[in-house]
């Protein structure tokens, strides 16, 4: 397994009465594309601010590289890059200017070309003299990437970066993700609340409720475990629930529609039942499972 | 680092407008003043003399730069703190407000460097403000109206010789910015508890105006809580028109303003290296 870039030991935040993260545990390796999911109000933004020393944990700690961020703080973010919710920039600044002083804080020093390229990378190098102040939503979250790329980081810590976007900007940065991983080899800690946004780009996830982690892993691999959601289109409908309710291979189901039936099972349990089906001579005439990071995220949310 | 940061500070400072309402307020303000002065002409110094011509004969130039510089500052000084917490309060809450202390704190660079970076460049700010009133009533002063003695006019009537003026208004302008100085560290600490940049700039003028009062009140209590008020040495700089001058009173003045600048900032390190960033 690769080097662990991120690793998080019992976490915890607590604003006065609000317990906002309790004892959260994770591991993000080099070259992971870490998906952050959780319900608004999970932990996810102040876990995230703990993690760039915005916010001060009350318990845990947290290690970036191998190095606690307390003692190695410095060391740790000339590496990082990040957006948090929204990106928010200098709006009497040009968006050259508000790259170039971030660059200079970054202790690099970066020469007009370095900017220029970032902002062609991020679709802005027209408007790299337009104050920011006269740029859309859409803008800000690209030149926010921008920023956030500027010092060459290993670690980009993104906070929901596809907020307030059209599909076309939220496909640009999607892709702008995917590149990033796949052809500057950068590690990518990505919150968002759009499940199919994670499940289209992330390697690895961790789903968060309440503070706590429920569950971590391969994307790829907790969706197979987790049900299916499979739609049957059966001859006889009524024989078939009758069947579905005498055997225990569905574990749940919604009101059939027609000669659809929506069954969630596993995947082992398909081509059994697809058997008994056609045994007691109901013909079936097509199953198409569903796999989806919002059934798996929602059936988690309801067990929690 | 610091210098770096003191720099993108000072830049972010100057790119701004309200940076400037300052130094056109006194350059109006200055120019009204000594552009109706040079209209009134001898009215003017009649009129600041007019109890003591009958007992003195007034020989020489006495409407010069000097006196319209001593004139002006004592007229514009205790105005000056409401056009420095105009920056000076917006230096940290003005990153909450518009959410870009979540860019800055994420950077390879310690919050104390941040800081002190906001700091410095306040402080440049303030002496800036200073030294350009001194440049527009002294300087502008002694090119419309030239130089001679200054007489000032208090509880005795002192002339000052014309080589025995300029470091005067030099110690002047120094204990000036020093007491400016203390205005700026307030409106810092302000700046470091709220997120609104409004706020410091209400609240330091609210201590200002009320410390003011509690001086004014002729009550014990308040009369010997007045020499630990900073507002009480905000009109420290006439010591330097006195004869001879006061340094004992001087040296409690720098003492006193440099002590709260001391508390104040403290307080502005202590309060920003724990304080949780939610903007």
């Amino acid at each position: 397994m690769s080097e662990k870039v991120i690793e998080i030991n019992n976490l915890s935040k607590k604003f006065k009465d609000i317990l906002a993260v309790n004892g959260l545990s994770l591991n993000v390796y080099e070259g992971d594309v870490f998906g952050f999911l959780g319900p608004n109000g999970a932990g996810k933004s102040t876990t995230i601010r703990m993690m760039l020393s915005l916010i001060f944990p009350t318990a845990g700690d947290i290690k970036i590289f191998g190095k606690s961020i307390n003692s190695h703080r410095i060391e740790i973010f000339k590496n990082i890059g990040a957006i948090v919710e929204k990106p928010d920039f200098y709006g009497y600044l040009s968006a050259f200017n508000n790259l170039e002083i971030l660059g200079k804080i970054s202790r690099i020093n970066p020469d007009k070309n370095k900017i220029y390229e970032i902002l062609e990378l991020v679709g802005l190098k027209e408007r790299a003299h337009s104050k920011v102040k006269t740029f859309s939503h859409g803008m800000k979250q690209r030149l926010g990437l921008a920023q956030a790329l500027i010092h060459d980081p290993k670690l980009i810590i993104l906070d929901e970066p596809t907020t307030g976007l059209d599909p076309q900007g939220m496909k640009e940065i999607r892709d702008l993700i995917i590149y990033l991983s796949k052809d500057k080899n950068k590690t990518i800690f990505l919150s968002s609340h759009i499940l199919h946004e994670v499940e289209l780009i992330a390697t690895r996830m961790v789903i968060i409720n309440k503070g706590k982690t429920i569950i971590e892993g391969n994307v790829n691999a907790l969706l197979d475990a987790a049900h299916l959601k499979v739609q049957f289109t059966v001859s006889d409908p009524d024989k078939a629930l009758s069947l579905i309710n005498e055997n225990s291979y569905v574990d749940k189901m919604d009101v059939p529609a027609g000669k659809n039936l929506i069954l969630f099972m596993s995947q082992d349990k398909i081509a059994l039942l697809n058997r008994l089906f056609v045994e007691n001579g109901i013909e079936v005439s097509s199953i198409v499972p569903t796999r989806s990071l919002e059934e798996y995220f929602l059936s988690l949310m309801e067990k929690n | 680092m610091l210098l770096t940061l003191t720099g993108i500070e000072l830049f972010k400072i100057f790119k701004k407008w309200r940076t400037y309402i300052g130094f056109i307020t006194i350059f109006v303000l200055v120019s009204l003043i000594e552009v109706s002065i040079l209209i009134e002409g001898s009215n003017f110094l009649n009129s600041v003399t007019q109890n003591l011509q009958s007992t003195f004969v007034f020989v020489g130039n006495f409407l010069n730069g000097y006196l319209i510089s001593y004139v002006v500052l004592g007229a514009i000084t205790v105005h000056i703190p409401f056009l420095i917490t105009l920056v000076a309060g917006e230096l940290l809450a003005g990153e909450a407000t518009a959410g870009t202390y979540r860019m800055l704190i994420t950077r390879p660079v310690t919050r104390n460097q941040i800081l002190t970076a906001k700091l410095i460049a306040g402080m440049i700010y303030t002496h800036m403000l200073v030294a350009f009133l001194a440049i527009c009533s002294l300087g502008f002063g002694v090119l419309l109206f030239g130089v001679g003695e200054l007489i000032v006019i208090g509880n005795e009537i002192t002339i000052f010789a014309q080589d025995d003026i300029l470091w005067r208004f030099l110690l002047a302008y120094g204990i000036a910015g020093l007491s400016m100085s203390v205005v700026t560290s307030l409106a810092f600490l302000f700046s470091s508890l709220v997120e609104n940049a409004v706020g410091p700039i209400i609240s330091t003028m609210a201590v200002i105006i009320g410390f003011v009062i509690l001086s004014a009140i002729n009550i014990e209590f308040f009369q010997e809580l007045r020499p630990f008020l900073f507002t009480t040495y905000m009109m420290s700089w006439r010591t330097a028109f006195s004869t001879p001058v006061d340094f004992e009173a001087f040296y409690t003045a720098i003492a006193v303003l440099f002590g709260h600048i001391v508390v104040l900032t403290g307080l502005t390190y202590f309060i920003f290296s724990k304080k949780d960033i939610n903007s």
